[in-house]
């Protein structure tokens, strides 16, 4: 029975992820937001610096993946309250766990397959010599850094709210203000007293440090600190969005 | 929990308060295996928060849920591994198509890819959906939605199937379809519990019948007997061809209860017979011609509206 359950359990947070790639990637607010964004994005900070390039793509890189993997998950459950759709998803043999993971899971599958193409792309572009350890770095880092973004974007919409563009605007006022603490165009060295401190907060700078050290070699802090601090800030956002939902299942839906 | 082993559904003590409102008031009741049971109340009773809770989608403020006695809290993916659920403001994915709807929800259940297909082509044909079946749902009518809803539902041959009104406000061809289907699957071993506004749907339907009214079950048992139970609402209707007094009906130690509409008096009785023989014998006398006449079983119509409003009118 206890095996089965697992199975079970796997098996719905792979067919709720299947579920949201099918439906939500393609939706014009998460190609905005998480695509075309960071994008544009990208551009204006890449227009007229070539020179910098070599140092900037690593935070860059690390902001794509932020956008992209946290772009899904604050609409999910919003559009399916409002379609409809979420009490019966809520009827099949899911619990409130199965539904924030296969959330997560999509999410961070869209951050890992889009920043797989932008990684390799820049690496080709800027010539970036990397050693076999260097890219089990990065991958790593990129697994590690979809998912904290992701089960982020969960969070932010698991507060019941049926409005998807309320979500959006919500998680976007919360997004925006993260990448400017995030050493993505400072480097996190060259910081000093607050700003060093709220750098350390954002938990976007564990990924653009370990891009930094996958990338040009060298970072300020140490490899296994930062991707412990993800996995941390992934645990705490999980358990944040459980607690918002099981309390919306205490109060209605 | 400790249970007898036919009853397939087993409530005890479910209480759902909403800030000051008590939604469901402690109620315990229990369903055996392979019955079609019908969950009757007026709007706001109390019936879709007793059936989310029934189905786990709602935790309750007090008391246990167990089905196929396994309890809900406990173990809820097994609980809801033997159910098919039909919620009452649901919808399918439109932007997957009919089938890939039922496919999905079949593939929830752990149903193998193959017998899936299969299962929802047939599935989609019984619900005269087979042509539009690989269409996006997105432009399907009210009714085409409810039927894919329904088949998404019961693709996995769930042990116990549970339906918040299922057929409200579909044209009487989908309801049927439906009504159907339900009866079908019921035949074939699985448990029903639906709830329904429709009381001829659970007068035909239902082998038994719950009434619940704000959030207390107050009466259960199968439509035939709650008949049996409410005997005073048979009545005798008449309406004679001019005004007349009819207190001398009324005096007849017949009548429990009297109701003009229009040109027509209804008499409430526990003897439709006698008083029938009473009220020609009355016309008789003062020389009256019938211009309707009418003698009315107990309904469950009106087992339903004492039931209701008796409790509505309690301080
Ligand atoms: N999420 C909620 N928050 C607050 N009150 C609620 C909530 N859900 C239901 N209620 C209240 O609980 C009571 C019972 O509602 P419920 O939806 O169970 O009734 P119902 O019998 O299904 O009615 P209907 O026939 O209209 O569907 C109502 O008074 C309703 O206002
Ligand atoms: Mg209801």
């Amino acid at each position: 029975m206890p095996r089965n359950t697992l199975l079970i359990y796997l098996r719905s947070i792979a067919l709720i992820a299947e579920k949201d790639m099918r439906i939500y990637y393609t939706k014009p607010p998460v190609l905005m937001f998480g695509f075309l964004f960071p994008l544009f994005m990208f551009l204006a900070f890449s227009l007229g610096r070539s020179a910098d390039l070599h140092t900037l793509f690593p935070g860059l890189a690390a902001m794509f993946v932020f956008f992209v993997a946290s772009s899904v998950g604050p609409l999910i459950t919003p559009w399916e309250k409002r379609a409809g759709t979420y009490e019966r998803l809520l009827s099949f043999p899911v619990t409130v766990n199965t539904l924030i993971l296969g959330d997560v899971v999509a999410g961070m599958l869209y951050g890992i397959i889009i920043n797989v193409i932008i990684l390799a792309a820049g690496m080709a572009a800027f010539g970036y010599s990397v050693s076999f350890t260097e890219v089990l770095i990065i991958a790593i880092s990129l697994v590690l850094g979809a998912f904290c973004f992701s089960a982020l974007g969960v969070l932010l919409a698991s507060p019941a709210s049926t409005n998807p563009s309320n979500v959006m605007l919500l998680s976007n006022l919360v997004r925006f203000p993260l990448i400017f603490i995030s050493g993505i165009f400072v480097p996190i060295a060259s910081l000093q007293g607050v700003a060093r401190v709220a750098v350390y907060c954002s938990p976007i700078t564990y990924l653009v440090n370990s891009f930094d050290l996958g990338l040009l070699g060298s970072a300020a802090i140490p490899l296994l600190l930062g991707w412990a601090v993800l996995i941390g800030s992934s645990v705490v956002f999980v358990l944040l969005a459980r607690t918002f939902l099981r309390r919306n299942l205490m109060k209605g839906l | 929990m400790e249970q007898e082993r036919d009853e397939i559904i087993a409530i005890n003590g479910l209480t759902k308060r909403f800030g000051a409102i008590t939604a469901v008031d402690d109620i315990s009741f229990s369903v055996p295996e392979g019955e079609l049971f019908g969950f009757l109340g007026p709007n706001g009773a109390g019936k879709t928060t007793t059936i989310r809770m029934l189905t786990g989608i709602l935790t309750p403020d007090a008391g246990e849920v167990s089905i196929g006695g396994i309890d809900m809290q406990k173990h809820p993916i097994a609980a809801k591994m033997q159910m098919g659920i039909i919620p009452e403001t649901s919808n399918v994915y439109i932007e997957l198509t009919a089938k890939q709807n039922v496919v999905l929800a079949g593939r929830f259940y752990g149903m193998h890819r193959k017998a899936v297909e299969e299962r929802s082509d047939l599935l989609l044909q019984q619900f005269e959906l087979s042509d539009r079946k690989d269409d996006r749902v997105e432009g399907f009518s009210k009714g085409m939605k409810q039927r894919v809803l329904i088949a998404s539902a019961l693709v996995h041959i769930p042990k116990v199937l549970f339906l918040d009104e299922p057929t409200s406000g579909l044209d009487v061809h989908s309801q049927r379809l439906i009504r159907a289907i339900i009866r079908e699957m019921n035949d074939a071993g699985t448990t029903v519990f639906l709830t329904t506004h429709n009381i001829e749907e659970a007068n035909t339907l239902c082998d038994r019948v719950g009434i619940i009214n704000r959030g207390a079950l107050t009466a259960i048992d199968t439509p035939e007997r709650l008949k049996q139970a409410f005997k005073e609402t048979q009545s005798v209707e008449v309406a004679f061809d001019t005004p007349t007094d009819i207190g001398e009906i009324e005096r007849s130690g017949l009548v429990n209860r009297t109701e003009q509409a229009g040109d027509k008096w209804r008499f409430y009785t526990d003897d439709p017979d006698a008083l029938a023989k009473c009220v020609f014998a009355f016309a008789e006398r003062r020389k009256l011609s019938f211009t309707a006449f009418s003698i009315e079983g107990a309904s469950l119509e009106d087992v339903f509206v004492t039931v209701t409003e008796g409790k509505a009118h309690a301080p």
